[in-house]
């Protein structure tokens, strides 16, 4: 267990997300036509959170999606085969500002694919990402516009982010594999 | 992917998942997704069928895959060309995968011996028909929430159907109770299938058989039947096995009324019980693309 340590308590985590939601707020003034889309699966649970903090300082219950992306992965034939998830977005995404959300971003392949999936389904005048813990890394020219925390890594590295919906806690941990101990 | 036998309910449960996900693309705006850009597909047909090869067609090409459709007519098949080589050949052309479709029982598994993609059966002569009895699956469970104890009969000409095989593995595997009813010569010996699926009810009353089904599913009547004298006549046996109006009315409003297509109507469905509000035929045709695609990603992904 010493080869894992945590970066984020609960009480972090939660303060991260609610200065990313201030964040949208002030960066979308009025939060008209924003809505946000998760990516599964730990993105989706994080779009919830945000939006319910939103509610709670602004009255505004804004809209909130959920996008698969696997059938849209460029390593598909070199991982075979992974499970599909759901897509659900209730709303036209032409002419919204649509706000993905993931829990880590690090090479940005899943964002490069998001961002295929959401051309597919619409419009948006403008598309922004908000990631819980950026990593680095980064394969192709993709940044956050919201990050919770950058933590530096190597790529040998591991992080866990542990939300209560799935996980039953709040906690991001980070794990070194047995070759850099 | 030849027949359901090799799948265990948890494999069945994830490709009715996945197909619930493909039935999402399929309602959008753009019904694409890149998921198997630069595959190809062959879709070999060796026996006439449009809904099938056309239902395999449109799901490549809702993934993205380059799909080549070969039939037997026309083709080097005419000029002597066996089974074996054409699937050689296909395989140097650099398919990936192969869809066939064969008059002769277990041909897909010849196929499979000599093809080194995946093959995925649409229909061998008596033997089996997956994909049809998958939609089936999907169609039920979308419909009625569920398929563990669900009443399912199955009526018609059994005895040569490909699809009541297929479905009777998927739905015993998914813990329906399914009743076969149709006339003996229609059926054969009880034994033959007791033997294999020792759960199943055997019927040879339609009325009796649908006192409490859930389900009931009609099977095509194919006219060369009469002439092999196993039928005395298509009216009586629209009379005594036919979805009629009668029987339409008598079945609860929860029923749902599904048929694999073409449909005889008059013979083995009546066009008011193919057109009732709880008749899912059409669904079955839609979800046919869903399910189809939903096999071809798992196996090309």
């Amino acid at each position: 267990m010493n080869n894992r340590k945590q970066i984020l308590t609960a009480d972090e985590m939660r303060r991260a997300l609610v200065r990313i939601a201030h964040e949208i707020d002030e960066r979308n003034g009025g939060l008209q036509d924003v809505i946000l889309v998760g990516i599964p699966r730990r993105g989706v649970p994080l779009a919830e959170r945000i939006a319910a903090t939103i509610a709670d300082f602004e009255g505004i219950q804004l809209p909130v999606g959920q996008l698969d992306i696997t059938l849209y992965r460029d390593d598909l034939r070199r991982r075979g085969m992974a499970e599909v998830g759901k897509t659900s977005i209730q709303h036209d995404l032409t002419g919204k500002v649509v706000v993905l959300v993931d829990d880590v971003l690090y090479t940005g392949r899943t964002v490069r694919a998001a961002l295929d999936a959401i051309a597919d389904l619409g419009r948006p005048d403008c598309i922004q990402l908000a990631v819980l813990i950026d990593r680095g890394h980064r394969e192709l020219p993709i940044r956050a516009d919201f990050v919770g925390k950058n933590v530096p890594t190597s790529r040998s590295e591991h992080v866990m982010v542990h939300l209560r919906e799935i996980d039953a806690e709040d906690e991001v941990l980070i794990e070194r594999t047995k070759a850099e101990q | 992917m030849i027949d359901l036998d090799a799948l265990q309910a948890e494999e069945i449960e994830e490709i009715l998942v996945t197909t619930d996900s493909m039935k999402e693309v399929l309602s959008r705006e753009i019904k694409q997704v890149p998921a198997l850009r630069g595959r190809t597909v062959v879709n070999m047909f060796f026996e006439e069928s449009t809904r099938t090869r056309i239902s395999f067609e449109l799901a490549a090409r809702a993934l993205s895959a380059n799909i080549v459709n070969f039939t037997a007519r026309g083709s080097s098949v005419e000029k002597g060309e066996s089974l074996i080589d054409t699937v050689r050949t296909l395989q140097a052309l650099g398919a990936d995968m192969v869809v066939i479709r064969h008059s002769q029982s277990g041909a897909p598994y010849l196929v499979a011996q000599h093809f080194h993609g995946s093959v995925i059966n649409a229909g061998d002569g008596r033997h089996a028909h997956p994909s049809q009895a998958l939609l089936d699956l999907f169609t039920i469970r979308e419909r009625l929430g569920q398929l563990c104890d669900l009443k399912v009969v199955i009526v018609g000409d059994i005895l040569h159907s490909r699809v009541a095989r297929s479905d009777i593995w998927g739905l015993t595997r998914m813990g329906a109770q399914v009743t076969l009813c149709a006339p003996p010569t229609l059926l054969g010996p009880s034994h033959y299938w007791l033997a294999t699926w020792p759960n199943i009810q055997i019927s040879h009353h339609l009325d009796t058989a649908l006192e409490g089904a859930d389900v009931v599913m009609a099977l095509r009547i194919q006219k060369e039947r009469m002439q092999g004298g196993l039928l005395p006549s298509l009216r009586e046996y629209s009379r005594h096995y036919g979805l009629t109006p009668e029987r339409l009315a008598r079945l609860g409003q929860h029923t749902l009324i599904m048929h694999p297509g073409p449909m005889n109507e008059g013979v083995e469905i009546s066009p008011e019980a193919a057109t009732a509000p709880n008749s899912v035929i059409e669904a079955q045709v839609t979800n046919g693309v869903a399910v189809r695609m939903a096999l071809l990603y798992r196996l090309g992904g």
